[in-house]
């Protein structure tokens, strides 16, 4: 077949202009094959998807994890299935353009709770990168273990660049301060897709409809633009060697990046409930 | 959806539970629980017979934790998933197969008559055996035609799982059931293949329903079922087989391999326990084969089996995707079932 030929050998030359590199040739997942006869894995947990069902994943983790955010792994699933050909293998470009980038591709870290030593975490200085790490881990109750394992990408190296995006995202909120609930959850997204690109980021930026009324607002004049605005001119976060900053200011971190810490979050939703409770409090006396 | 808020909370009560040493066999995840029974090598003393797991060559003794992994994750989700997957048709395969077997005494039909000989044996109520039967499909659609259609409130179904998780679904669905404390239902966790709470020719009935492909060794558990029958008693086995027609094969078989692991995947998070039960059923032998197995054990076939039809040994349901294979054991010395069921 010609038409997927050209279009991946076209995929192929955009992408070699910003690299040098000729590793990007396309591969044999790229030859149509039906679910009877799926090729070998690229990798270990790999599964080779055909277009349909790749689409049909698309849009069913879209649907279910609109209705229940609380399926990560369909949002996982949804990154995965919308990643390929693309936006991914920009993203794995971005890394090889930086030299930190170029590192983390060659040694390939993991962040697990055996690489990281969660108890020295704690330990650390309140405004350090690992301890606000560390914190919003203890926040949500998980481990960095529970992130699922990539499966749908073909590409050993780029499904290797999405788990590592998968598992900075809670370094990400670390960085930005933004707090956990929905609200935080949907400005942290615009900031990544107007960082890293990925598809799945922009589209949960559709959870806003599931906001309440105040929080939408809040988020079209502040957190949107401000993501947007950060997310453009800041450097790219998937460069970050987590491991060597864990020590290192949040603060300072941020200035090195260029990136602006957004208004507390936490701070002005306990305000406003408080405006509330006081405001019930005088409605009732009278 | 309506229930995230408290899913949110048992979730995150669920993970603050976990200690990084117990996050391994905590693992709904499928591919997890491979990954960890892989790591359990089997011993080079132990006999190197070896057996499928959908697709997989594995050894014998693995097989069985193996497939407890799958069926101890879908547990929650199995009837859910079953609607999806087969579009409700599963619910027609159940009602036909019990209808087929017809199973229950009438009281007014069957009790015995004050002059009758000493040597005719009293009427027992009827003793149905349901094997892994764990979420209670079969048994309480055979409960239900016995008290409807005959009349007959004293037959008993005793349904008997590997798996601890399917069973107390059961369990739940009958403490709902008009059934709950009647004593004509009874959970027990058994083996297949090795029946050892149940006595040699005790029981009527012998049903297994989707369960057989999943067994370690059919021929054990088919043998194993000759021996708990009583002469006269009835086998029926209701189970995935081949598709005759080659072109609703290919659909069909497209549908398995593609749509039925995606349906595991968004609604139950779990890819690989659909995609080992779509290997299964790939697996499993077809109609002919199956058949001869079941006269190997013992069984007559009705018709004298090798091909479809009332009086061949099996029939076809949704064109093949389904087949209800029966046998009879055959009529000796000891007591003798009084017939409650049809072929």
């Amino acid at each position: 077949m010609a038409k997927p030929q050209q279009n991946c050998l076209r995929a192929v030359f955009r992408s070699s202009a910003t690299c040098s590199s000729w590793r990007l040739l396309p591969i044999a997942s790229y030859r149509s094959f039906s679910v009877l006869n799926r090729p070998p894995p690229n990798y270990e947990g790999h599964v080779p998807l055909t277009r349909v069902e790749r689409a049909g994943l698309a849009f069913g983790s879209a649907l279910w994890s609109f209705f229940d955010p609380t399926r990560a792994d369909l949002i996982a699933a949804l990154g995965e299935a919308t990643a390929q050909p693309y936006f991914i293998t920009r993203l794995r470009n971005a890394m090889l353009v930086s030299p930190t980038g170029r590192r983390i591709l060659r040694d390939r870290p993991r962040l697990t709770s055996q690489t990281l030593n969660l108890d020295y975490l704690r330990s650390l200085p309140t405004n350090t990168v690992g301890r606000a790490y560390i914190t919003w881990l203890d926040l949500e109750g998980v481990s960095p273990d529970t992130r699922d394992t990539v499966r749908y990408i073909d590409d050993p190296e780029c499904a290797y660049v999405m788990q590592r995006y998968r598992e900075c995202h809670d370094f990400y909120h670390a960085l930005t301060g933004l707090p956990i609930m929905r609200e935080g959850e949907v400005a942290l997204k615009a900031f990544e897709f107007a960082n890293t690109l990925l598809p799945m980021t922009g589209l949960s930026i559709g959870a806003v409809a599931t906001l309440k009324r105040p929080e939408r607002e809040r988020f079209f004049s502040v957190y949107g633009p401000w993501a947007i605005r950060n997310g453009v001119n800041s450097q790219e976060v998937i460069n970050i060697y987590w491991e060597e900053e864990l020590e290192n200011d949040v603060d300072a971190l941020r200035e090195r990046l260029g990136i602006e810490k957004p208004p507390d979050l936490r701070a002005i939703r306990k305000a406003e409930r408080e405006k509330k409770k006081r405001e019930k409090a005088s409605n009732g006396s009278l | 959806m309506n229930n995230s808020i408290p899913r949110i909370v048992r979730r995150a009560n669920r993970i603050r539970r976990l200690r990084p040493e117990q996050i391994q066999q905590s693992y709904r995840c499928f591919s997890c629980s491979i990954r960890h029974a892989q790591q359990q090598t089997p011993r080079p003393d132990e006999s190197p017979r070896t057996t499928h797991f959908g697709f997989e060559t594995v050894a014998e003794s693995l097989k069985q934790s193996k497939v407890a992994e799958v069926f101890s994750s879908v547990a929650s989700s199995y009837d859910t998933m079953n609607d999806l997957m087969s579009l409700g048709i599963h619910r027609l395969w159940k009602d036909h197969f019990v209808s087929s077997i017809n199973p229950g005494l009438n009281p007014l039909i069957h009790t015995p008559s004050p002059s009758s000989s000493s040597t005719s044996a009293p009427t027992d109520p009827l003793r149905i055996l349901d094997i892994a039967g764990g979420t209670g499909d079969i048994a309480f659609r055979i409960l239900d035609y016995t008290t409807t259609i005959h009349n007959d409130s004293t037959s008993h179904v005793t349904v008997a799982d590997i798996n601890p998780s399917m069973l107390s679904e059961g369990q739940k669905r009958a403490s709902k059931s008009p059934y709950a404390n009647t004593g004509r239902i009874d959970f027990i966790e058994a083996n297949a293949e090795q029946l050892s709470t149940i006595p040699s020719n005790s029981i009527d009935i012998y049903t297994v329903a989707f369960g057989i492909r999943n067994f370690t060794s059919i021929p054990t558990a088919l043998r194993e079922a000759h021996r708990v029958l009583k002469p006269g008693g009835l086998f029926a086995c209701l189970e995935f087989s081949k598709v005759q027609n080659p072109v609703f094969d290919a659909v069909y078989k497209r549908w398995s391999f593609g749509a039925i692991p995606l349906i595991g995947q968004v609604v139950a998070g779990d890819r690989d326990s659909y995609q080992y039960l779509v290997e299964s059923i790939e697996r499993f032998p077809k109609q002919e084969e199956f058949s001869r197995m079941i006269g190997e054990a013992g069984f007559l076939i009705p018709g004298g089996g090798g091909k479809e039809g009332e009086k061949g040994g099996w029939e076809d349901l949704s064109g093949g995707i389904a087949a209800i294979h029966k046998g009879i054991k055959p009529a000796g010395s000891g007591i003798a079932a009084v017939g409650g069921g049809s072929v």
